[in-house]
């Protein structure tokens, strides 16, 4: 079988050279190495890699596609499940979903599915393939908060069967985290966001910016007075959380989501754009998920020495192993088992070190990973100029508050159940906003489920 | 788009503007306030809502320019537009919320600095609407720095004035009039506000902590976002760290660490900063990276 052949590698850029540029550090496949790879599925009857996969994309069919150089055939396959196939092929975790469970990773390795997804998210975006088929105008209006991977994905369905869509976005560019949060050198902003929002746009979806629902209008009004007959909520999860630990207010000291929002939304790398950013020589990043290696990596290419504390092992890093690799790859020293206690400022009330204490690892905790607990006594300084706090973060309560009925659980997320609903009637929500902090791919599946129940909603409660 | 419909100069280097923004114009309330980018490469710079007209579907915002980002602004000319404008954001003022015979029942004093004058004016404007006369000081440093004072003094109860070279009213600061009328004519006061640059902000809290009268102030912090997304507007209130941009900006004077919120305010300007950032450049070139 053609399974004989490893899988194809990638080709990437240098480290030593990427670590100096915004650029993308994986190239991906050209159209004969995605052919190549592409031989390798064995195109299962009962194939667990679609299970995998959140949206359950018809990964074999559009592989087979591949194989016999039908790209554009590929791309309608993935079209039928996703809107963001060049964002989800570069920045799904595929090890842990639809590679995870291939059938060629029992003995050997996976069909790479997330490079062949992105090859045909950017050979449909390259060719500017025109895919969706949009139905009749059916006449009635639904309003998305949000225009992160959930809204995207439910206003994509939507307007596909002929619902008029608005999408509401508080920041000035549409995207969420894929336009603010993921960096350009893992995710280009105009080539492949941009792009695949545009296609979105296509579908007759209007994406309205600077709108901040709870403040700039209510979701009453939305529904009272602008004549909505559904609103879904996608605002995501983006409040960050502190240490609360002495110092935290000093001079230096930013939250991930500050410093990925000056480099990526305000593009403070470029000197031709006015916004600053401030990164110092040294920089400690605090955490170990994806969005701390982002921070980690983006300060490394700014300029500064970067060092990631993180207070478990390197097993636990909940980081991507890819991600973690390429951080390695490009310098980044991490200093796992330590906590920092405290900040410690200069006398002009600027950062010049961080106090940390050595950890080991005890009993299993609640979520079954091996609790940390501190070492007595052994308690260290790091000198640096700029501490990234990126300890996670927590939706924000701008809707809820403002909106009577939509209640949230004690993590402040939205109460949603399977299908999308709320506990008010006619609002849905999916996504980080009611997960807390997932996955791109998991936002994208909660949008297109509530697309689904917001279609049985309406049609119930109009057309019966 | 939105427009400028209306651009006047107030005083030096201080311009009031009206800006098309039906939205925000429809669900401003005092002490809120919105966030302007000029251009594509442009900063999100935060200004206070100083009016708002629901008909012609406009905003009022006053800048004084300090830097690059608030000299773009200012250069804009009527008929001009701002690329993006969005608000209102922060919660309204306190007294948006007090039932009226609660703040008729009570003697506020408005205590405003220099551009500080115009997010002050519409909420003494409400005030008066609504039955409730207030006293005002107004300080600038000198008599052609001082703005809106005809159409504070329509309005006002009484208006004080203090410059700093006493070309108009006392000559002093806005805390020698407050601490005048407290301690020699007799005024007493159960509330003040004050709104303008921090410093004066923290003196006035000083002054009114010694009196024992709740004060309320406007925070001018750094943001970004201003939608509780990324902390550059962090405070420390009391015991709490709080976000400018949603919390407030409006804070108990009494409770804000003022030297902590005049230091973080410098972040990107002091001349550390400049020295740390060249110092960057040039480690930069001796690494040699492409920027
Ligand atoms: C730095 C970083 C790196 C990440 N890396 C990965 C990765 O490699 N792979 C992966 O799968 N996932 C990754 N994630 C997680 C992933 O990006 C999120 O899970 C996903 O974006 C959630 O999508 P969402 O649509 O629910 O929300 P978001 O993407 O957060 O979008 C929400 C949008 O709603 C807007 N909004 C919020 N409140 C309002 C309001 N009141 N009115 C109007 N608009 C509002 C926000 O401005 C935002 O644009 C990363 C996250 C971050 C921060
Ligand atoms: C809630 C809020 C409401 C505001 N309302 C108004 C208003 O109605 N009218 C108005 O003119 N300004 C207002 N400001 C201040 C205004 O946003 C700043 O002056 C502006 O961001 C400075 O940008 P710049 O690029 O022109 O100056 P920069 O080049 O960034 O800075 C120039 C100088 O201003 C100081 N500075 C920087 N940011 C601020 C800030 N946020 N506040 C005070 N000083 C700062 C710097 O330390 C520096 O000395 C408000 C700020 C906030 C947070
Ligand atoms: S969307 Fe993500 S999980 Fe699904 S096939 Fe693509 S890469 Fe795999
Ligand atoms: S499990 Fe692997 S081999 Fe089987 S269809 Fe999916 S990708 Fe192909
Ligand atoms: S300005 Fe970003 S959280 Fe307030």
């Amino acid at each position: 079988m053609a399974n004989k052949i490893p899988r194809i590698p990638v080709r990437e850029q240098d480290p030593n050279i990427r670590r100096t540029n915004f650029e993308e550090v994986s190239y991906g496949y050209n159209s004969e190495e995605a052919m190549l790879e592409a031989t390798r599925c064995l195109n299962c009857k009962k194939p667990k890699c679609v299970t995998a996969c959140p949206v359950s994309i018809n990964i074999p069919a559009f592989i087979q596609e591949i194989a016999k150089g039908n790209f554009v055939d590929a791309a309608k396959v993935i079209a039928a499940d996703s809107s963001l196939p060049a964002v989800c092929g570069r920045v799904c975790p595929q090890e842990s979903q639809c590679e995870g469970d291939c059938i060629l990773g029992v003995k050997s390795e996976p069909v790479a599915i997330g490079k062949l997804e992105r090859f045909i998210g950017d050979y449909a975006n390259e060719n500017q393939l025109n895919l969706a088929e949009v139905a009749a105008p059916n006449g009635f209006k639904v309003a998305i908060i949000g225009s992160g991977p959930a809204g995207l994905a439910c206003a994509t369905d939507l307007a596909k069967i002929g619902y008029e869509v608005k999408i509401f976005e508080a920041l000035h560019k549409a995207g969420g985290v894929l336009e603010y949060g993921i960096p350009e050198f893992r995710l280009p902003k105009e080539k492949v966001v941009k792009a695949e929002i545009d296609n979105v746009r296509r579908l007759g979806v209007k994406i309205e910016t600077d709108v901040v629902i709870g403040r700039t209008v209510t979701i009453d009004e939305l529904i009272n007075e602008e004549g909505y007959h559904a609103v879904f909520v996608g605002s995501g999860a983006g409040l960050p959380k502190f240490m609360d630990i002495p110092g935290e207010n000093l001079n230096g000291v930013v939250s991930a989501n500050e410093f990925l929002t000056r480099t990526n939304l305000m593009k403070a790398y470029d000197e031709s754009y006015d916004t600053p950013i401030f990164v110092g020589s040294n920089v400690v990043v605090v955490g170990g998920g994806n969005v701390a290696m982002d921070a980690a990596r983006t300060a490394a290419r700014l300029g500064a020495n970067v060092t990631v504390v993180y207070r478990r092992s390197k097993t636990e890093l909940p980081a991507r192993v890819e991600e973690v690799h390429h951080a390695e790859e490009e310098g980044i020293v991490f200093k796992l088992l330590t906590n920092p206690t405290e900040i410690i400022g200069d006398e002009k009330g600027w950062v010049k070190a961080i106090k940390c204490i050595k950890m080991d690892l005890g009993e299993p905790d609640a979520s079954g990973r091996r609790r940390p607990i501190e070492v007595p006594n052994s308690e260290f300084e790091v000198k640096t100029d700029v501490v990234i706090m990126s300890l996670g973060t927590s939706p924000n309560p701008l809707i809820s508050t403002t909106t009577p009925g939509l209640n949230l659980n004690k993590w402040q997320c939205i109460i949603a159940d399977e299908k999308g609903q709320t506990t008010r009637e006619g609002v849905f929500a999916g996504g980080d906003a009611v997960t807390g902090a997932a996955t791109v791919i998991l936002a994208m599946g909660a949008g297109r489920v509530a697309a689904k129940s917001i279609d049985e909603y309406i049609k119930d409660k109009y057309q019966n | 788009m939105f427009r400028i419909t209306k651009k006047t100069l107030l005083a030096p280097n201080i311009y009031l503007m009206d800006v098309y923004a039906p939205r925000i114009a429809k669900a401003a309330k005092p002490g809120q306030f919105l966030i302007v980018r000029v251009h594509e490469k442009g900063e999100r710079i935060p200004l206070t809502i100083c009016d708002y007209n629901v008909e012609e579907g406009t905003v009022t915002i006053v800048t004084q320019t300090v830097g690059a980002s608030t000299n773009l602004i200012c250069a804009k000319e009527e008929g001009d537009a701002f690329l993006d404008v969005v608000g209102p954001l922060g919660r309204p003022s306190e007294f948006v919320e007090e039932t009226l015979d609660d703040l008729k029942s009570k003697k506020i004093l408005f205590v405003a600095g220099g551009v500080g004058t115009a997010p002050v004016y519409p909420q003494v404007k409400w005030l008066h609407q609504q039955g409730v006369d207030v006293d005002v000081i107004i300080g600038a440093k000198s008599k052609e720095h001082i703005i809106l004072n005809e159409q504070m003094s329509a309005i006002a109860k009484n208006v004080y004035i203090a410059t700093d070279d006493g070309s108009l009213g006392t000559k002093g600061l806005v805390t020698t009039v407050l601490t005048d009328l407290i301690e020699n004519k007799g005024k007493a006061y159960d509330v003040v506000v004050a709104i303008g640059p921090m410093i004066m902000m923290k003196f006035v809290s000083l002054t009114t902590k010694k009196y024992n009268i709740k004060t309320i102030v406007s925070l001018n912090t750094l943001m970004v976002d201003g939608t509780g997304m990324c902390g550059a507007c962090r405070v420390s209130v009391g015991e709490k760290i709080l976000f400018t941009c949603v919390d407030g900006p409006e804070f108990d004077g009494h409770l804000v660490n003022f030297d902590e919120a005049m230091r973080r305010q410098i972040m990107y300007k002091s001349a550390e900063g400049q020295k740390l950032r060249k110092q960057e450049k040039e480690s930069d070139e001796s690494c040699q990276c492409e920027k």
